[in-house]
């Protein structure tokens, strides 16, 4: 028991940021904007926290990675506008801008560590998120050693906004809107709604949350910034939106298996089923996965359905 | 009409390029560094000449021409795939995969040079081609998205192929045991002409893939076939033409040209396989060096010299003071710049009038 909740909270941190990261692709998505840049975003997020903690952390204290995370958001949210820009005002190839979101966020952000830092990595911090223990909540029983014993408070966050952005599209007329922009934008025009702003507004929050989520999962996973940080979880993130089939509860759940999947390639050499099975098979199975899921929905087609095409206004 | 087409693509991608260097000067100059030591590597990279010093060495060339050789392929394989409509974002996984063959075939046969260095390069073909027929498949049977699946699948191959190459024998956990010389594309020729740099026999492989994939494109009926598929999927259904046979034997292509940028890594720069955790980009650079090459033969082979050159710089970018990365920050830039050539297109034609405006899609 002590083995399997030790394993459990830790999937619960590797989780953390894949959630944050795929609820914001959702959100991107929702809106008709396909975002492959997520993994650069976080990047970017990932390097704007660690930079910052070293820096500040003895004049700060304890709150220095809370700020920390919220300018790894900032920065997350500024840097996806340029995804916006190119993809929504000049109709650019969305898959082409991701991309190059990506390979443009690994040049800026070692740049920067050798301006700022002279190295190829940022200093190391002493502290980046502290586990913590709920009181009370942890006395119950089962439930308080799984969910509420010495866990990164991050993973509170993310819960948070999986339950937020379950209500915000389903339960508002912005998430109607949205999600109207992603399926059907020559509709949503008609009504008078700019298509142009809810995009916009999506792709931000994708930023917003793909910051965040490279900024938590640098200070809970490391104990500096390098360019292997993220180390394709970005990916692992836009895995887990299709998985979830686009949906935020749904997201969540991937998030949790995948987040349980990386911990598996830890913990294999400690079963006695799992030690014969190569460390390498558990690292591939959530892309395996994905492609059968895929296969699997592929019949539904249940993406949203104009995504990834620019919206041209003179064709309506 | 078709001669102008060329002509406004070559601008498009010398406006990119020019943009991008005028950005990474000013992110240079921003940061309290000279942007003139940028040029100096720049040009000691592509001539062997040093300004500072005034001496020349011949190694810098080798050095970068063999650098260029997988971009060249992997921009020949994302740009064939994109003639066809369609964006292989999974050379990545296609060149570790056509490494993998070529290590394979050099450690585990004993053959004489004539017959196993053919066979490992193209053993490297076969792997890549292979692995992109798997996009391919799913999306003629279940009209499932290439790009995902590709993505998906550069993850498994980077762990497949490290799985694999820590099985041969005597391999350890970083590298195999050194590859036969009978299947290696070493030259003592090209190495001694250029002051032992690592240049290799592939720039052959190189020429002949450049020419297969003119020759297929321009010249036969299935690579008109493939690029009326790539400009309107439903009227080549129309007009008869196989559009789900023609995405795959478009990706087999397309991979197996990145699979030979895999015999490049693992037969000429390396004489062993890497077992490797990250990506080496030379998939991901291919999307830039397709892109800026506007999907030709020969602009494939021109931004792939660029990339070439910009690659193998950032040893000495560092040693004279400027970071390495800002070699990762100008591709970057050029991939955005690339991206941004309908609002580029608008801005042009908005300085030359007379001239018609054509819509750019990539």
């Amino acid at each position: 028991m002590d083995q399997f909740s030790s394993m459990f909270v830790l999937a619960l941190n590797y989780a953390t940021p894949i959630i944050i990261a795929s609820l914001g692709g959702l959100y991107s998505e929702r809106s008709g904007i396909v975002n492959i840049g997520l993994e650069g975003i976080m990047l970017v997020g990932a390097f704007v926290a660690a930079s910052f903690t070293p820096l500040f952390e003895n004049q700060l204290g304890t709150i220095t990675p809370w700020i920390a995370i919220f300018l790894a958001m900032v920065a997350g949210g500024i840097y996806s506008l340029i995804h916006a820009y190119v993809s929504i005002d000049l109709r650019g190839n969305q898959t082409v801008s991701g991309t190059a979101l990506n390979m443009l966020s690994v040049g800026i952000t070692v740049y920067f560590c050798q301006i700022i830092f002279n190295q190829q990595r940022t200093q190391a911090f002493r502290n980046g998120f502290i586990k913590q223990t709920v009181p009370v909540l942890s006395k119950i029983p089962i439930v308080g050693r799984l969910f509420f014993t010495r866990i990164y408070p991050t993973f509170f966050v993310a819960l948070a906004i999986a339950l937020i952005t379950w209500f915000v599209i389903a339960k508002t007329r912005f998430g109607l809107r949205l999600r109207a922009s992603g399926e059907h934008p020559s509709a949503v025009d008609s009504m008078g709604v700019s298509v142009r702003k809810m995009r916009y507004t999506g792709v931000l929050l994708s930023g917003l949350l793909s910051g965040l989520a490279g900024g938590i999962m640098v200070l809970t996973q490391s104990t500096q910034f390098t360019v292997f940080s993220i180390h394709g979880v970005g990916f692992i993130a836009i895995a887990a939106l299709i998985f979830g089939q686009w949906h935020p509860l749904g997201v969540l759940g991937a998030g949790f298996f995948f987040g349980f999947s990386q911990i598996f390639s830890i913990y294999s050499t400690d079963f006695k089923v799992l030690q014969n099975v190569p460390k390498e098979f558990f690292n591939m199975l959530p892309y395996v996965l994905t492609i059968l899921a895929i296969l699997v929905f592929s019949r539904k087609s249940v993406g949203p359905k104009a995504v990834g095409q620019p919206y041209d206004i003179s064709k309506r | 009409m078709k001669k102008s087409f060329k002509n406004n693509q070559l601008v498009l991608s010398l406006v990119a390029v020019l943009a991008s260097f005028l950005v990474a000067i000013l992110v240079m100059m921003l940061t309290g560094l000279n942007p003139l030591h940028f040029f100096v590597a720049l040009i000691r990279t592509f001539s062997g000449y040093d300004v500072l010093r005034g001496n020349f060495n011949p190694r810098y060339i080798g050095e970068f021409l063999q650098t260029s050789l997988p971009l060249i392929l992997t921009g020949l394989s994302i740009g064939f795939a994109f003639r066809t409509g369609m964006f292989n974002i999974g050379a990545e996984g296609q060149v570790i995969m056509g490494s993998l063959g070529a290590v394979c075939v050099g450690i585990l046969f004993d053959l004489p040079i004539f017959i196993h260095l053919p066979l490992a390069v193209l053993t490297a073909a076969l792997f890549g081609a292979l692995w992109a027929a798997i996009p391919g498949i799913l999306k003629a049977k279940f009209g499932v998205h290439e790009v995902v699946v590709t993505i998906m699948l550069n993850y498994t191959a980077l762990y497949l192929s490290a799985y694999v190459l820590k099985l041969l024998p005597g391999s350890d956990n970083q590298k195999t045991v050194d590859i036969a010389s009978t299947a290696l594309l070493r030259s003592d020729f090209l190495r001694s002409i250029t002051s032992n740099s690592r240049l290799h026999w592939g720039f052959i492989v190189v020429i002949l893939s450049i020419l297969v994939f003119r020759f297929i494109i321009d010249k036969t009926t299935f690579g008109y076939e493939l690029r009326a598929v790539g400009f309107n999927p439903s009227a080549s259904e129309y007009a008869g033409i196989k559009v789900n046979s023609r995405i795959v034997y478009a990706m087999i292509i397309s991979g197996a040209f990145a699979g030979l940028a895999g015999a490049m890594l693992s037969l000429g720069t390396f004489d062993y396989g890497r077992v490797m955790f990250h990506f080496e980009n030379y998939g991901f650079d291919g999307i830039s060096v397709a892109l800026l090459g506007g999907n030709t033969g020969l602009g494939i082979l021109l931004s792939g010299l660029l990339f070439g050159i910009l690659k193998s710089s950032q040893t000495m970018m560092q040693s004279l003071g400027i970071p390495l990365e800002i070699v990762n920050i100008v591709s970057g830039l050029i991939i955005l710049f690339v991206a941004m050539q309908y609002g580029i297109q608008a801005l042009l034609s908005r300085f030359s009038k007379g001239k018609e405006r054509e819509d750019g899609s990539v």
